[in-house]
């Protein structure tokens, strides 16, 4: 048995097209493996002892000087804390300028299909499975934010034209997310709003969880940018006393 | 892409001017246009919008981007709510070019950006804190304080994932201008940053000018 299977606490499957939602502690370790090749992982954090306290993708990019995310990013908050950093990633650049899809976006794509209809193989959205998972946790409408796109790739033209890339992530291919603090994980498996595809795309995402150790002095995340160093301070500090 | 306004300042109904490290809160009826004027150069307005019956629907950088296949706001772009409803819609431009994806600037994130010496520093989104705080009759609090746009602002984004704030591409005179489709709440902090180039390191008055919907 490997490391990586020995230390495994948790692991389960989110089909295409479905959401969840989970607390993690300071620590933790979260796999998110794309099982078919061409996933997408929307995904939302919020501090869970002050709700206000959320996930902000302005700050994540220009604290990074990045317009992607890959290993050695971090996800920060509005509080100029970290919510999780990607100490893996066999990908290398995941979407959190796109959004999610919404009910109007996946009629005129796809079509929408009815739960009536089809049970659960209907066509959810991204922006409805994010209210239902926010809902549970007393958030709505006016707590969501930009969301990060796991798997998928939006590059952007000098001009500042946007090209969603369909080969980005392929089956197998996967991220570790080190959580810096305690954090509520709002997430779906809807498609990219931006996904081309003819038929409404439907790709499952194991995940999977470990225990992780502390980020060392070297480590690949807090020494990626000296702003990032001090995003780690700044976790330093919320910890003091805890 | 560059377009001058026919509206005549003279012909405004409302203008005010908006020091540096102040915040104005208004709201815009469906109809009006507003525009945003840079009286010295290179200043950034970071600026808010919410459906004025219903502030749970706001203006959303993500959808609006995506929707129009670019990341920069100009002439012709159009502002979109997170339900996905047409705001507002940029009518005329003489800067060029705006950004909405590099939010405003918070103490917080200060401190990870600069030095955390740099928490005490002002900030938009202290500007915009107090503005919810001292205008409660607009229901707003924290949770709606989102992702904005920065007016004036030039942050390029590179073929390779880059992100840099650069040299602002606003001068003295330059201005912004969009027509409501809908009666908004419109949230505008004129930027205190000191410690980047989004305000040339001298943040200076914008002035904001309204006229009634044109004939």
């Amino acid at each position: 048995m490997t490391d990586s299977e020995q230390n495994l606490l948790y692991q389960d499957v989110l089909p295409g097209g479905t959401h969840w939602s989970f607390t993690l502690k300071k620590g933790t370790v979260l796999r998110l493996i794309d099982q078919e090749g061409g996933a997408n992982v929307g995904m939302l954090f919020y501090n869970p002892t002050n709700l206000l306290e959320r996930y902000n993708a302005p700050d994540t990019l220009k604290c990074q000087h990045v317009f992607k995310l890959t290993r050695g990013n971090c996800l920060y908050s509005d509080m100029g804390r970290i919510f999780c950093s990607i100490i893996t990633d066999t990908v290398g650049w995941h979407d959190t300028a796109c959004g999610s899809s919404n009910k109007q976006l996946i009629a005129k794509k796809w079509g929408i299909r009815s739960y009536q209809q089809y049970g659960n193989d209907w066509t959810l959205n991204g922006q409805d499975s994010f209210l239902i998972e926010a809902t549970k946790y007393g958030l709505g409408k006016r707590d969501m934010a930009a969301n990060v796109n796991w798997f998928s790739k939006v590059a952007v033209t000098e001009d500042g034209t946007m090209q969603f890339d369909p080969a980005n992530s392929s089956a197998g291919d996967y991220i570790d997310l080190r959580f810096e603090m305690d954090t509520l994980v709002l997430l779906h498996t809807c498609p990219h709003p931006l996904n081309p595809a003819p038929e409404y795309p439907k790709r499952s995402v194991i995940y999977q969880l470990r225990r992780g150790s502390e980020a060392t002095e070297d480590d690949v995340c807090r020494t990626f940018c000296p702003e990032n160093g001090r995003g780690f301070r700044n976790n330093h500090l919320y910890h003091l006393l805890a | 892409m560059i377009k001058e306004s026919p509206l005549a300042a003279a012909a405004a109904i409302y203008r005010q001017e908006v020091p540096a490290g102040d915040y104005w809160i208004k709201v815009l009826k469906q109809g009006q246009s507003i525009r945003i004027l840079d009286l010295v150069g290179n200043q950034a307005a970071d600026t808010l919008f919410y459906r004025a019956d219903d502030p749970s629907e706001r203006y959303s950088a993500v959808d609006t981007i995506r929707e129009q296949g670019n990341v920069y706001l100009s002439t012709g772009s159009k502002l979109l709510s997170s339900e996905g409803n047409l705001m507002l819609e940029i009518t005329a431009d003489t800067c060029g070019r705006h950004d909405t994806l590099g939010g405003a600037c918070a103490t917080e994130s200060n401190t990870v950006r600069y030095a955390l010496e740099k928490k005490t520093m002002h900030a938009c989104r202290d500007s915009w804190l107090l503005a919810v705080a001292e205008n409660p009759q607009f229901g707003l609090t924290k949770r709606d304080l989102t992702h904005n746009i920065n007016f004036f602002m030039n942050v390029p984004i590179t073929p390779e994932g880059g992100l840099t704030f650069e040299d602002g591409i606003s001068e003295a005179g330059k201005y912004v201008e969009m027509r409501a489709a809908m009666d908004v709440i419109v949230l505008l902090s004129n930027c205190p940053q000191l410690n980047n180039p989004c305000n040339a390191y001298n943040p200076t008055p914008v002035e904001v000018l309204v006229w009634d919907a044109q004939a």
